[in-house]
């Protein structure tokens, strides 16, 4: 059975889950299948402002859940593929409003009409986070070079892993070549070695992410930020292309060679 | 921390390094639910243990925490006195 289901998950707050979700999502669209997101943020929703779907919302998950509205008008159609998809979170209820099961039943009911559910999980190792994990066929647990980020993603897959919801993959976000050169900031290679999982993507640091969230446009449709090609890697990878890890060089081969080095150990 | 040599030269480990460094030791303590103290307690109530049994030297014990992919392992290397083995071939 392939792996339709995908849960974007990090432990730290902050690191990216909802850019990367958005991303990931309208990249698998922009290839052509029909994709929905969901938002199981419940209480802090952000991923229809990422997407810039906030005007359109008038149905949430917790309505739902509870039985006030269809699934069908839950989805919120995006402004630019007609075959991506978001399912918002309710913004004025909490994590409790929602149970493991009541995820693993709509998603199931989704399973049969779309190729991919994006699932964007909250902070936390709490209720929320087990709702956003409860229906995945694979988790992606995203982290920065940061110490705090790691660890907290070190957990988050240890978590993962009790819920037999592993092997999670692991996608490094905000890398910034110039730091890890002069070795200020954690290179790949240190935090795969840190947490033993396997990469399935790594994210230039790229100022054009700010513009996009400002705009409400995801970067992967702006075709030459080198962080919206590495959110297209990873959707490729998911759909089970070979894509060898971008080099990220910015003045030298030395992320080619830490690249080349991951391709090795990876695949 | 960085070594005598890199002081005197003036070096001192990278930032990256340290952060590597402090990372390790703080997953090992994470993933097994146990802090660096109750760790150490351990470590002193082995030691106890198995001097009531044979003689060893405290000093000369290393026991340490090992990363094996996602896998801890607890690694005691405890040399045994050679007066320990002449005493138990006796009783024998």
């Amino acid at each position: 059975m392939s792996k339709r289901v995908i849960t974007i998950t990090s432990g730290k707050g902050g690191v990216g889950k909802t850019t990367a979700t958005a991303n990931i999502a309208t990249a698998l669209a922009v290839d052509g299948a029909r994709v929905v997101c969901i938002d199981a943020d419940i209480g802090l929703r952000n991923l229809d402002v990422v997407l810039g779907l906030e005007n359109r919302i008038v149905y949430d998950l917790v309505d739902v859940v509870e039985g006030r509205c269809r699934l069908r008008q839950a989805m919120i159609r995006d402004k630019r593929l007609p075959n991506l998809f978001l399912i918002p979170a309710a913004q004025t209820r909490d994590k409790t409003a929602v149970s493991p099961s009541d995820m693993v039943r709509l998603i199931d009911e989704l399973r049969e009409e779309s190729e991919w559910i994006l699932i964007d999980s909250p902070a936390g190792i709490e209720r929320g986070f087990r709702n956003a994990i409860a229906p995945a066929d694979l988790v992606l647990v995203i982290t920065n070079p940061e110490i705090s980020a790691v660890r907290d993603a070190d957990r988050i897959i240890g978590l993962i892993e009790a819920e037999e919801k592993g092997p999670a993959r692991l996608v490094l976000n905000r890398l910034k070549p110039e730091m890890v050169k002069r070795e200020d900031m954690l290179s790949p290679d240190d935090v795969l070695e840190l947490l033993a999982v396997e990469l399935i993507g790594i994210i230039p640091e790229d100022e054009k992410v700010i513009l996009s969230t400002n705009r409400g446009t995801p970067i992967v449709l702006d075709g030459k930020s080198q962080a919206g090609l590495a959110f297209r890697n990873i959707a490729a990878r998911l759909e089970g292309q070979e894509v060898p890890f971008i080099s990220l060089e910015s003045s030298n081969g030395f992320f080619g060679r830490i690249s080349r080095m991951i391709g090795a150990g990876g695949d | 921390m960085s070594t005598f040599f890199d002081r005197i030269l003036g070096r001192e480990k990278s930032s990256a390094q340290q952060a590597k460094d402090r990372l390790k030791l703080v997953l090992i303590h994470d993933r097994i639910d146990m802090n660096p103290g109750t760790m150490e307690l351990l470590k002193d109530e082995l030691i106890e243990v198995i001097s009531r049994h044979v003689e060893i030297d405290p000093n000369a014990v290393h026991i340490e925490m090992n990363q094996d992919g996602r896998q801890q392992r607890l690694i005691a290397d405890i040399p045994l006195n050679p007066t320990s083995r002449r005493r138990s071939r006796k009783r024998v």
